[in-house]
């Protein structure tokens, strides 16, 4: 169960009062892991019967696709980014996360207003501003915040896709040496995180582990929070395809018999 | 009374507010030729603009994905990006910034969608105050005559029929307007807008806008763009080809 509840003035035009499903958060730094640990959970919870979707930062289709073009251009001020980052939260909260909830599902979410907070206030927006803005945004149930420290990540980073512009505040930082800026950001982001982390009472899960020992820390913690809901059924086996293609077949047939009668009468 | 963020420049913020109908746009325009033919430098920024959100404003507009929310924070993003990119800077050289449409708009128009007022307001807080702000009164019954002539086709949001008033789109228009209207009303106290009436002659409401943008003039940006011609006359050439650039750039 959800509650309606948000950060600040809320959405207009909800009626429910509460939210069946479940609408946990997965917060962390780049490089932390999140993918592929959301990618374990959603298989592990669909394997014991829950129904979940899944959703992340950037994945509207209001605005997501303006947004990459946007940073790919490096043309957009960090306030016009974060609002833009807010219209894309705004768009799948209320079009996806919320009607997932009211169905009873549990809603898996890649990074929420936290990530677009820290990666602002890095770069300067005012955090008072920030916070009344996402004053729309629903409260989760739960937020697990994947915590490792700069020297963990880098080996991930290198093994990835290698440093990434903005994962490296290029956009903002001084100097040419891509490393050393992706030190600096990546430390300046943790500090922000770690302070988010209290102010919104993150639960938190330490990512310098294998992979596998944080999957099962998440899976112990998610599997208590979604404890209470109601699992889907295991679906029967579908009806064999002669059937369907037999009563296909009939439905056919009575409407040609239906036309000819209609042209015979003309 | 409320006001917005009162940034320290020499320029000069002037801006238009109104329902659609009012005419606002008009008179911007008339005033905006008069400024360029005095002599001024001056700087033109348009609601819902923006190169790159107004094309995702759009595509949301056309697919009807846009709720209240995510109307007015796209919004908010396309003014934040003009605000840094053509009204501060402008602001800070010293030269005079038309806007037509300003902050006002989403106060009345976000709110009439159902958006919580306060909401609004500290979503657009970093917004610079207007030197002057001028808001075009026009009764509802007024601005429908002039916007539903001939019938044109009404679009979707702009018709609000997302908030489902009334099926027929003209019937939703006027009911949308309406519930506007009321809010600008509301604004012009709490804002201390200055009002013209939209309902007079253009040429008089022109004498009263210049008027009232005069006293705020004094030390702003000037240029001379006919420059070279001093100089083309000075050295006896035609500028056969530098008119030419001229041109290319007005075409």
């Amino acid at each position: 169960m959800t509650a309606l509840n948000f950060y600040g003035t809320g959405l207009p035009n909800l009626v429910d009062s509460v939210l069946p499903g479940k609408f946990i958060v997965v917060e962390g730094t780049d490089g932390v892991g999140r993918s592929t640990q959301i990618a374990l959970l959603r298989e592990w919870l669909e394997s014991r019967g829950y129904a979940v979707a899944w959703t992340g930062l950037s994945r509207s289709l209001l605005a997501g696709d303006a947004i990459k073009k946007a940073k790919d251009g490096h043309t957009l001020s960090e306030m016009t980014l974060a609002l833009f980052y807010a219209t894309d939260l705004a768009d799948r909260l209320e079009r996806e996360i919320i009607p997932a909830l009211r169905a009873g599902m549990v809603v898996l979410t890649d990074r929420y207003l936290y990530s677009i907070l820290a990666r602002a206030q890095v770069r300067g927006v005012d955090a008072r501003w920030a916070r009344r803005m996402f004053g729309f945004a629903l409260m989760p149930d739960a937020v697990f915040y994947l915590k490792a420290d700069v020297a963990h990540l880098i080996p991930r980073v290198l093994g990835d896709q290698g440093f990434d512009y903005w994962e490296s505040g290029m956009d903002y930082l001084k100097g040419p040496n891509v490393f050393r800026n992706f030190v600096k950001y990546q430390t300046q982001l943790l500090a922000q995180f770690d302070a988010i982390s209290e102010e919104f009472n993150f639960r938190v899960i330490d990512a310098n582990r294998s992979v596998r020992e944080t999957f099962y820390d998440l899976r112990r913690e998610i599997g208590a929070v979604v404890s209470d809901l109601k699992k889907q059924p295991i679906e029967e086996p579908a009806p064999a395809l002669e059937e369907d293609k037999s009563s296909v077949e009939e439905v056919v047939k009575a409407i040609q018999k239906e036309e000819a009668k209609e042209s015979a009468s003309i | 009374m409320a006001s917005l963020r009162k940034p320290n420049y020499p320029g000069k913020l002037f801006i238009v507010e109104g329902i659609d109908g009012s005419g606002k746009s008009t008179q911007l325009d008339l005033l905006r030729k008069w400024l360029i033919s005095e002599g001024y430098l001056v700087a033109f920024s348009e609601w819902n603009s923006s190169p790159v959100v107004s094309e995702a404003t759009r595509r949301g507009k056309k697919q009807k994905l846009l709720t209240p929310t995510s109307f007015s924070l796209i919004h908010a993003a396309d003014f934040s990006d003009r605000h840094t990119r053509q009204i501060l800077p402008a602001m800070e050289a010293g030269a005079i910034v038309l806007a037509d449409r300003y902050v006002f708009t989403a106060f009345a128009r976000d709110v009439a969608r159902g958006v919580p007022p306060e909401w609004v307001r500290d979503v657009y807080a970093f917004a610079a105050q207007p030197t002057v702000a001028l808001y075009f009164r026009v009764t509802l019954e007024e601005s429908l005559k002039r916007i539903l002539v001939g019938r044109p086709a009404l679009k979707y949001y702009e018709a609000g029929l997302d908030l489902n008033l009334s099926p027929d789109p003209y019937e939703s228009f006027r009911l949308f307007q309406d519930r506007i209207l009321k809010n600008y009303e509301a604004i012009v106290d709490e804002y201390d807008l200055t009002v013209i009436d939209a309902t007079l002659p253009l040429v008089k409401q022109q004498e009263h806008v210049r008027a009232l943008i005069k006293p705020h003039l004094e030390g702003a940006l000037k240029i001379n763009p006919r420059a070279y011609r001093q100089l083309l006359a000075e050295d006896s050439l035609y500028g056969r080809y530098i008119d030419e650039i001229a041109r290319s750039r007005r075409g």
